[in-house]
């Protein structure tokens, strides 16, 4: 099943591009998910499927050949940014900031796309994902994004996970949590902006929560739970994609299915270990 | 020479309009076992706060070993222990080790790693507080009273000078309260560890201290805990601003 993938280059990247999101999207959803932040990555799939619909616009209106991907990664890291500022200003309602983001990034791609009267690329694609959409340079772009993250992850760990645990005791210790913490919101915008050829806007936050949610029922610890996470991660992007190209269905959804039948594993199993 | 723990001079806070603290004057001596008492809303948790640098007093100062509390640059050298038995996220996928070793990240620094004498401290700080048996545990599936100990643990582990811990009892059961200032006490006396010790339990607590405040907006009272003992429900009652039953607590 497997040689189609190696044979044709734009596959080729596809395969390569979901083996690099298959890491960092787990990895830094482990923060997300015991920060209790899930929603944040909706809000910014939201924001990048307008930065996406921008891109596309002024392609096609004004020949601004920007490239999607670059606009889209653009928007989310701008998104991230006014998350962080509007959990300021509602201090006492924080989520607040999450469907004013969302709803935000709804409306602007509405209007981008109506603007362009419609793409000739298919929006679908944008929406839940394609096999065929990674080009070479896209497959570059995202191989740097990972790079980047994956460096900032381990450079930063201990401090990621001190103010993951308890922020309150990370400040008095003398952290500096608030700009820790902007630059993991931008992490997360870019990580977004880099999975969304291949997932999809609507199924981003189900790669970098459910390998997390199905691992945190089988892990001892952060660390153990992260690499669990990342293995399922994996799992879900290489049966999804493959399945996905054989049955002629957008990976995205292939990919999110598997990842829930591991979840329902990983509950089952841990339901038969309490009662053994 | 040797400078007080903590020396607050004239030191007033206030939310908004609301006067919490009133010039309050008072140290910590080194080497103290301070306990500090007083009414809900009488201001103990803000004056924590203010120690801690997470408020900034209205008026007046706050200087910790001698430094400026709002421009103490080595932070490790307090050490905290909040209600956490009580508040923290329990499902949080953690080992006993990994919330231990928190307490030395900002001791490590920036793009460091951790390395074998740091490993050695963190088990060494884990067996302090007699939880050696469970470093590799997830903290979620241990007791109130043995989190509370690894929240210790984690205060221990960068060796402060100056350990604050807010209401740390609450939510545990007697025995094991009992457990908790033999802790205390022992850190206080066998390692010389300054203590400043929030709580409502009057009772253990005086067994143990050095020295008792009573604060209720401003400072009522400071002396030790036989003094502290020796008042009467009269005296009790002006502190707190209504009656009080003292209430025996020989279990």
């Amino acid at each position: 099943m497997l040689p189609d993938f190696f044979q044709y280059d734009f596959l080729r990247y596809t395969f390569l591009t979901g083996l690099l999101i298959g890491v960092i999207a787990p990895l830094l959803g482990t923060f997300i998910v015991v920060r209790r932040l899930s929603l944040i990555a909706d809000a910014l799939s939201h924001v990048t499927l307008a930065g996406i619909a921008f891109g596309l616009m002024a392609e096609k209106k004004f020949g601004l050949m920007i490239g999607p991907l670059y606009s889209g990664m653009a928007f989310s890291v701008l998104g991230s940014i006014l998350i962080e500022k509007l959990r300021s200003v509602y201090k006492a309602f924080q989520e607040l900031a999450i469907p004013i983001i969302l709803s935000s990034g709804v409306g602007l791609s509405v209007i981008f796309i109506s603007v362009a009267d419609g793409f000739n690329t298919d929006l679908f694609n944008y929406l839940f994902g394609s096999v065929s959409a990674v080009s070479q340079n896209d497959f570059l772009m995202i191989l740097t994004i990972a790079i980047f993250v994956i460096l900032v992850v381990v450079l930063f760990y201990k401090e990621l996970f001190t103010l993951s645990f308890d922020e309150e005791h990370a400040t008095i210790s003398g952290l500096h949590s608030k700009q820790i913490h902007l630059l993991f919101i931008v992490l997360t915008a870019l990580v977004i902006a880099a999975s969304i050829r291949i997932v999809g806007v609507l199924l981003v936050s189900a790669l970098m929560t459910l390998p997390v949610a199905a691992s945190m029922r089988l892990a001892k610890g952060f660390k153990q739970m992260m690499l669990l996470s990342i293995l399922f991660g994996e799992l879900s992007v290489i049966i999804g994609l493959i399945s996905g190209y054989y049955l002629s269905i957008p990976p995205g959804g292939t990919i999110v299915m598997v990842s829930i039948i591991i979840l329902l594993i990983a509950i089952g199993i841990k339901r038969l270990k309490i009662r053994v | 020479m040797e400078y007080p723990a903590v020396t607050m001079k004239n030191v007033s806070y206030a939310y908004e309009n609301k006067t919490v603290l009133d010039h309050i004057n008072f140290e910590v001596p080194k080497g103290a076992f301070m306990g500090v008492v007083g009414p809900n809303g009488g201001g103990k948790t803000t004056l924590i706060k203010l120690i801690l640098g997470l408020l900034k007093p209205d008026k007046g100062s706050i200087n910790i070993f001698n430094e400026n509390g709002e421009k103490l640059q080595d932070r490790n050298k307090i050490g905290f222990v909040s209600q956490k038995a009580n508040a923290f996220n329990k499902g949080f996928p953690a080992t006993v080790y990994e919330v231990v070793s928190s307490g030395l990240t900002a001791t490590i620094g920036y793009f460091k790693f951790f390395n074998k004498t740091h490993k050695d401290k963190i088990l060494h700080a884990i067996d302090q507080v007699g939880m050696l048996d469970y470093a590799y545990e997830n903290i979620g599936n241990l007791s109130g009273g043995q989190q509370q100990r690894i929240f210790i643990a984690r205060a221990l582990v960068s060796d402060p000078e100056l350990i604050i811990l807010d209401e740390p009892t609450v939510g545990i059961d007697y025995e094991n309260v009992k457990r908790f200032y033999e802790l205390l006490h022992q850190l206080h006396q066998k390692q010389n560890k300054t203590l400043l010790l929030v709580t409502h339990d009057t009772g253990t607590m005086t067994e143990y201290a050095t020295d008792i405040v009573c604060l209720n907006k401003t400072l009522h009272f400071h002396g030790k805990p036989e003094e502290y003992t020796s008042l009467t429900e009269k005296d009790l009652s002006q502190f707190y601003g209504h009656p009080v039953n003292i209430v025996s607590h020989n279990h």
